[in-house]
């Protein structure tokens, strides 16, 4: 039996994904990760009193999906995938955590999340990777930090000054999102609220993962006018984190003139956003059906003038951060991740493409406003802190022209419709290219017309363990700088 | 009237960092806090209570206070044109040297006392990077004493008139040595950042994160007190010593709030040197105290 093949945002009846065997499964998805696909789900859902597991592989330079299932009844284990498919690893500990369902042979078998219900964290004691020998020592850091950061836990292992291993343990965080989108399925409200809420600084990308998500189980056609709103906000959020991140970069080398004004550059998009909605972090902007606030011609035309202003000054900014010998000596060659690991380990977003892997979801399973206009992917070859910076100018760039292609083609009409009930059995994917990667929400319907089971996946859940693995063999004062160009989300990964 | 001006030394430091975070403010683009604000802070300090680790010994306790003491007395060591200073001895230099030594070992043994990672890594950079400091210093201290033939503080800068032929050159070198003592013994940007809030990064800083209170505001304040220490070795090296009274002492003031618009201005417009790198900066202050002496030694000789 083969895979069922479907696009982004097309859903799918339950009783029309292939059933397989476990070993076929593995057999196959292996296969499928090893012809160049790339694993983008692996979750399960109880279905009356078994478990139910989905693998979902995307083939991104066709843009299709390749969804399927097995069962598990009374058996307890499986054959761990993570040995053959690295880029399994952390969704095989989450399914452990979640079902009790043992992966054989996984070879970092760990909680994921503290305090999941239903399991006891004494059950699988959490234990740190250890380094012998002489002078090698250990340094934890967190979860408690200095300054205003999320909380997790660092565990580097030393000699002097260079490490040899970085081990991250997170779910701190963990707020029992997904549980909390089945409890409250009859409130829509609620529902929208708890998206904008699964990681702060992506209230626009989860929100509208989510909507879309809800807008195809119900079959409901946005108007027009609302995709390009939603692309505008998309674009702009963007836009107001990457200034945010290169202003941070800049501070972490000491770096004040970077600081300050990427800084203020940001505060005027994050205003402008303010502007279109009222909440500088887009907030209430999107609903199933469409968006709440319409951008009106004289706003349109603000928000023109203030992007490409933006643009402008960050060209100036941008164009003496990179040439400062001070700065480049710091980026350089700091974090390095090259191509080969960053697929291997199933990395996302930004830091991907500046490792040279392209994909990005806007143009490889576009959505939205992107099906009419074509994202070119950025790539850049160096995987080191330079191009993870890099990167994140040009995408401001990018980012500009986008918004301005949408407010130039402005067409009259409604922001939102009604969304009528959503279709009972059925599962959709729902794949967005959000500022840091690609964000992926799965939602099952149950019997009821209502979400039975909501799997969500933030970027940062692919790219904590790139942080890792960059910085391996860099000095322990690299680690805050290499850490900070991921920029990645603690609440999103503990969700 | 021979304290006045030690006095007022004494009482300026703050202002001078003030002065610093002033400079980057305006450069940033924002109003900054007033140039007294580190006054404040200071006052506020003194006037809270103090949290002690358990885990901490009486050498944590102790630390801040000979840390003060120390560097303070280290002042007593540089003179002020005219008014001298308000030790001095022969090779006084060398206690100086010592003294600010002093202060370092203390503090670092209050940071490995707290037997926090951070802390014991933080003591340990600092530890390196003085090691390079204090030998170059004295091969600009020996450079000084083979050119003047003198060898205490007092009498070398008493003789001292560097602005003819190669002296200006021998100059140009210790000077811009003695500012890299200033931004490595200050803390200050490209060796450390004092604003970071990243304790792996933090060299200074992190050695003091279990300060607070009272010995938290001593600390800070002989920290800026040790910048001006060098920026008064720097003065010291600029003014001759044919001025008058009148003239020497603007121009020491205004050498001091000179050195410190420097360091304000390197710290708004470069970033923070990689710490692996950190050493090789540093020991550009003894290849230049090194050239310095080496001129200073060929031109005595005779020149060629």
């Amino acid at each position: 039996m083969s895979w069922i093949e479907i696009k982004n945002l097309q859903s799918v009846a339950l009783h029309d994904i292939p059933r397989l065997k476990v070993e076929v499964l593995r057999d196959q998805l292996i296969e499928k990760i090893r012809s160049g696909k790339r694993l983008v789900q692996f979750f399960g859902d109880k279905d009356n009193g078994d478990v139910v597991l989905y693998a979902i592989a995307a083939d991104d330079n066709s843009s299709k999906l390749f969804i399927a299932s097995t069962k598990f009844t009374s058996q307890k284990e499986y054959q761990s995938i993570t040995p053959e498919i690295p880029s399994a690893h952390l969704f095989e500990r989450e399914f452990f955590e979640q079902y009790k369902i043992k992966p054989e042979g996984h070879p970092w078998l760990k909680p994921l999340r503290k305090g999941i219900a239903g399991v006891d964290s004494s059950e699988i004691p959490y234990e740190f990777f250890s380094m012998k020998g002489e002078e090698v020592h250990e340094v934890g850091v967190g979860p408690i930090h200095a300054g205003i950061i999320e909380p997790g836990h660092f565990r580097f292992s030393c000699h002097g000054e260079k490490i040899y291993h970085l081990e991250i343990k997170l779910g701190f965080q963990h707020r029992g999102v997904e549980y909390l989108f089945v409890k409250n399925n009859a409130r829509p409200l609620y529902l929208q609220k708890l998206s904008e809420s699964i990681a702060g600084d992506t209230v626009i990308g989860h929100s509208g993962t989510f909507a879309r998500a809800i807008e195809s189980l119900s079959n409901t056609s946005i108007p027009r006018r609302a995709k390009l709103i939603r692309t505008i906000a998309l674009e702009l959020e963007r836009m107001a984190i990457h200034l945010g991140d290169l202003s941070a970069l800049s501070n972490d080398v000491g770096y004040l003139t970077g600081n300050s004004v990427f800084g203020a550059l940001r505060t005027r998009i994050i205003n402008t956003t303010m502007a279109i909605c009222g909440n500088r972090f887009g907030r209430s902007l999107i609903i199933p059906g469409g968006v709440n606030f319409d951008i009106s011609p004289e706003l349109g035309e603000k928000i023109s003038s203030t992007v490409n202003q933006v643009n402008d000054e960050t060209a100036l900014a941008a164009e003496v951060l990179f040439s400062s010998a001070s700065v480049l000596e710091r980026f350089e060659k700091t974090g390095v991740v090259d191509k080969a690991t960053a697929i291997e380990i199933g990395m996302v977003g930004p830091s991907a493409r500046a490792s040279g892997v392209a994909l990005d979801i806007r143009s490889d399973h576009p959505f939205g406003a992107y099906e009419f206009f074509p994202v070119h992917k950025l790539t850049l070859d160096s995987g080191d802190v330079f191009a993870r910076s890099y990167i994140r100018f040009i995408e401001i760039q990018q980012s500009v022209k986008i918004i301005n292609d949408q407010l130039g083609n402005f067409t009259e009409g409604e922001t939102n419709k009604p969304v009528q009930p959503l279709e009972p059995n059925r599962l959709v994917v729902s794949l967005v290219e959000g500022w840091r990667g690609e964000i992926a929400h799965v939602i099952i319907t149950g019997n009821d017309n209502k979400i039975k089971r909501i799997k969500i996946k933030d970027p940062s859940f692919h790219n904590w363990f790139a942080v890792s693995l960059s910085v391996r063999d860099e000095g322990i004062s690299d680690f805050p700088l290499c850490n900070k160009s991921f920029n990645l989300s603690y609440s999103g990964f503990d969700l | 009237m021979r304290y006045i001006p030690f006095i007022l030394i004494i009482i300026s430091p703050f202002l001078f960092t003030g002065l610093i975070n002033k400079v980057k403010a305006i450069w940033a683009g924002r109003k900054g806090a007033s140039v007294l604000q580190p006054y404040y802070d200071f006052f506020k300090l003194v006037r809270k209570g103090e949290v002690i680790s358990k885990t901490t010994s009486f050498v944590f306790q102790i630390s801040s206070s000979i840390n003060i003491a120390a560097t303070i007395f280290a002042l007593m060591i540089i003179p002020i044109p005219f008014a001298g200073s308000i030790i001095s001895l022969p090779g006084d230099f060398v206690l100086f040297s010592y003294a600010l030594g002093l202060s370092k070992f203390m503090m670092i043994l209050a940071a490995l006392d707290t037997g926090s990672s951070f802390e014991g890594m933080g003591a340990s950079r600092e530890a390196t990077f003085s090691t390079i400091v204090e030998t170059a210093f004295f091969i600009i201290m020996g450079s000084l004493a083979l050119l003047t033939n003198q060898i205490s503080f007092n009498a070398i800068f008493s003789v001292l008139n560097m602005s003819a032929g190669y002296t200006v050159l021998v100059k140009i070198l210790l000077v811009v040595s003695l500012f890299i003592m200033l931004l490595s013994e200050g803390s200050r940007l490209p060796v450390d950042d004092p604003n970071t809030h990243l304790e792996l990064t933090m060299i200074h800083e992190v050695m003091i994160l279990d300060y607070s209170g009272p010995d938290l505001a001593f600390i800070l304040y002989a920290t800026s007190l040790k910048m001006v220490i060098i920026s008064m070795l720097i003065a010291n090296l600029l003014i001759p010593s044919f001025l008058t009274l009148a003239e020497a002492l603007p121009l020491f003031a205004f050498i001091l709030f000179l050195v410190f618009m420097v360091v304000g201005f390197v710290e708004s417009l470069i970033a923070r040197l990689r710490i692996s790198h950190v050493p090789q900066f540093i020991f550009l202050m003894t290849a230049l105290s090194l050239t310095a002496f080496a001129v200073i030694a060929f031109f005595l000789r005779g020149g060629f």
